[in-house]
């Protein structure tokens, strides 16, 4: 009930909902005409992800909307398993079902495809209007050419946006602490090596989610890597605007 | 508001201005870090106007010897000298990488109205972190500063342990985390800035007992913000 993805699930529990109510009313001995039902007030957020990067790819995003109480990862704890298969591989989809199955979480979306290097892609997300106290909005993402390294939101409040108004941010860039940055072939998802995505080995030297370093690149004094200094980044990372639409 | 009696209007603006300056809040600092540990946090609130550093200028005496050996005494006696709402070593010593330490301080009663914290990072010949001098919010709710590091410039960063953490004295003090090599030969001579100014980041490499540098490129590199500090006001 809590998951309303779509507006036929909506549709669903509004109309189960005005069934339990009118069988209830069962002292009343006149037929009663139920009114139709108003569609419900939705609020709608544009999340729009733009790649500040000049190498590295960022995978299909996850946005989710939630209330105080989740969070996608906290500085110092482990990842969750949801966050490392992100962090590691670009795959979004067990970070969202770990996010639908939180009692804190509203609603959520994927991005379609991933965002180049002065790319970007607009995600929609709609709550419930009477959703919108202590509405909070998370982002997340891989930059692929890395072994687990990860930027997004973490929670931003949006419960004051009124219809019309945009937020707008920048995002640094976190080491997901779940695999160890040996920038080595074969370890790395995106187009720089085509390499492994998830391992569940958790081979980082301390399994806690902290800032990113960076990289340092072949060109830069590990001869190991597979990565060059055009794969370097440095924060701010991503753009992020979110404008409430409706 | 023009019909109330002169004495009335005295009254409403004394209490207003009363609540602008009580503030109860609390400082939350989290090491963002994976490789950096923090000497002794500062936390104070003091006067407008003042400050302990001013980017862009040279740092003063006090400043160097937090920077380059972590010692915070010299600037809370110049924050003493104006009255300034202090909180040391909030931590009770290092505050480790991803690790997080929190105070709370009372401005009540002073006119301490900027908020201002610092601390050296180890392992560097002298960088910190500085929130510098901003204002501290007086509606209720949470508040989030993103902190940089900025070099002092008063010291070479030559990147060698050598237990070097006196003002003058060249080298770093130590790496908490123990993953420093030794026997480097200096990553740089004199900083190019000798004024305060955003640090360029360690250089770092790959040989634990040789190279140019101590520190480890793989361990000891940041990228900004380094920590996050986040303010609740009551």
């Amino acid at each position: 009930m809590r998951f309303l993805k779509s507006t036929g699930q909506l549709a669903l529990v509004l109309g189960l909902a005005g069934f339990g109510l009118a069988a209830c009313d069962n002292d009343d001995t006149f037929v009663r005409v139920t009114p139709p039902t108003p569609p419900p007030a939705m609020a709608s957020f544009d999340v729009t992800v733009t790649n500040l990067t000049n190498a590295q790819p960022l995978s299909p995003v996850a946005v989710i909307a939630h209330q105080d109480g989740y969070s996608v990862f906290t500085i110092g704890q482990a990842a969750t398993i949801g966050l490392e298969t992100l962090a590691e591989g670009g795959d979004n989809s067990m970070l969202i079902s770990e996010a639908d199955a939180d009692v804190s979480a509203i609603a959520s979306a994927s991005g379609a495809a991933p965002i180049g290097p002065a790319g970007s892609e607009t995600v929609t997300v709609e709550v419930l209007e009477s959703e919108l106290p202590d509405l909070r909005l998370s982002v997340s993402t891989m930059l692929v050419n890395t072994n687990d390294a990860i930027s997004g939101l973490n929670g931003v409040d949006v419960s004051g946006l009124a219809e019309g108004d945009t937020w707008e941010g920048h995002t640094i860039v976190y080491d997901a602490g779940t695999e160890a940055n040996n920038e080595a072939a074969g370890t790395i998802p995106g187009p720089a090596d085509g390499g492994e995505g998830f391992n569940a080995a958790r081979d980082d030297r301390d399994d806690r989610v902290v800032m990113h370093i960076g990289v340092i690149t072949q060109d830069d004094g590990l001869a190991s890597s597979v990565l060059s200094g055009q794969h370097r980044f440095d924060n701010p990372a991503v753009m992020v605007r979110i404008e409430r639409t409706d | 508001m023009k019909q109330l009696p002169s004495a009335m209007f005295l009254v409403a603006s004394l209490f207003s201005a009363q609540t602008a300056s009580a503030v109860d809040f609390n400082v939350r600092i989290i090491n963002l870090s994976s490789g950096i540990h923090y000497t002794p946090f500062l936390v104070a609130a003091h006067p407008a106007g003042t400050s302990v550093f001013t980017v862009g200028m040279p740092a003063s005496a006090n400043l160097q010897a937090m920077a380059e050996g972590g010692d915070i005494s010299g600037l809370v006696t110049d924050l003493d000298g104006l009255a300034a709402t202090i909180a040391e070593n909030p931590a009770g010593g290092l505050l480790a990488p991803a690790a997080d330490t929190n105070v709370n301080l009372n401005t009540d009663g002073t006119s301490n109205e900027l908020l201002t914290i610092v601390a050296m990072l180890l392992p560097t010949n002298d960088a910190f972190a500085g929130l510098n001098a901003v204002p501290i919010p007086t509606d209720p709710g949470t508040y989030v500063y993103e902190v940089p590091a900025y070099d002092a410039g008063t010291e070479a960063n030559d990147e060698l342990v050598t237990g070097g953490g006196a003002p003058g004295a060249a080298g770093i003090p130590a790496d908490p985390g123990g993953l420093a090599g030794l026997g480097g030969t200096g990553a740089a001579t004199a900083d190019a800035n000798p004024n305060v100014h955003i640090h360029r980041g360690s250089l770092g490499d790959l040989d634990p007992a040789g190279g140019t540098s101590d520190l480890d490129s793989s361990v000891h590199r940041w990228l900004n913000p380094v920590i996050r500090v986040v303010v609740t006001v009551r």
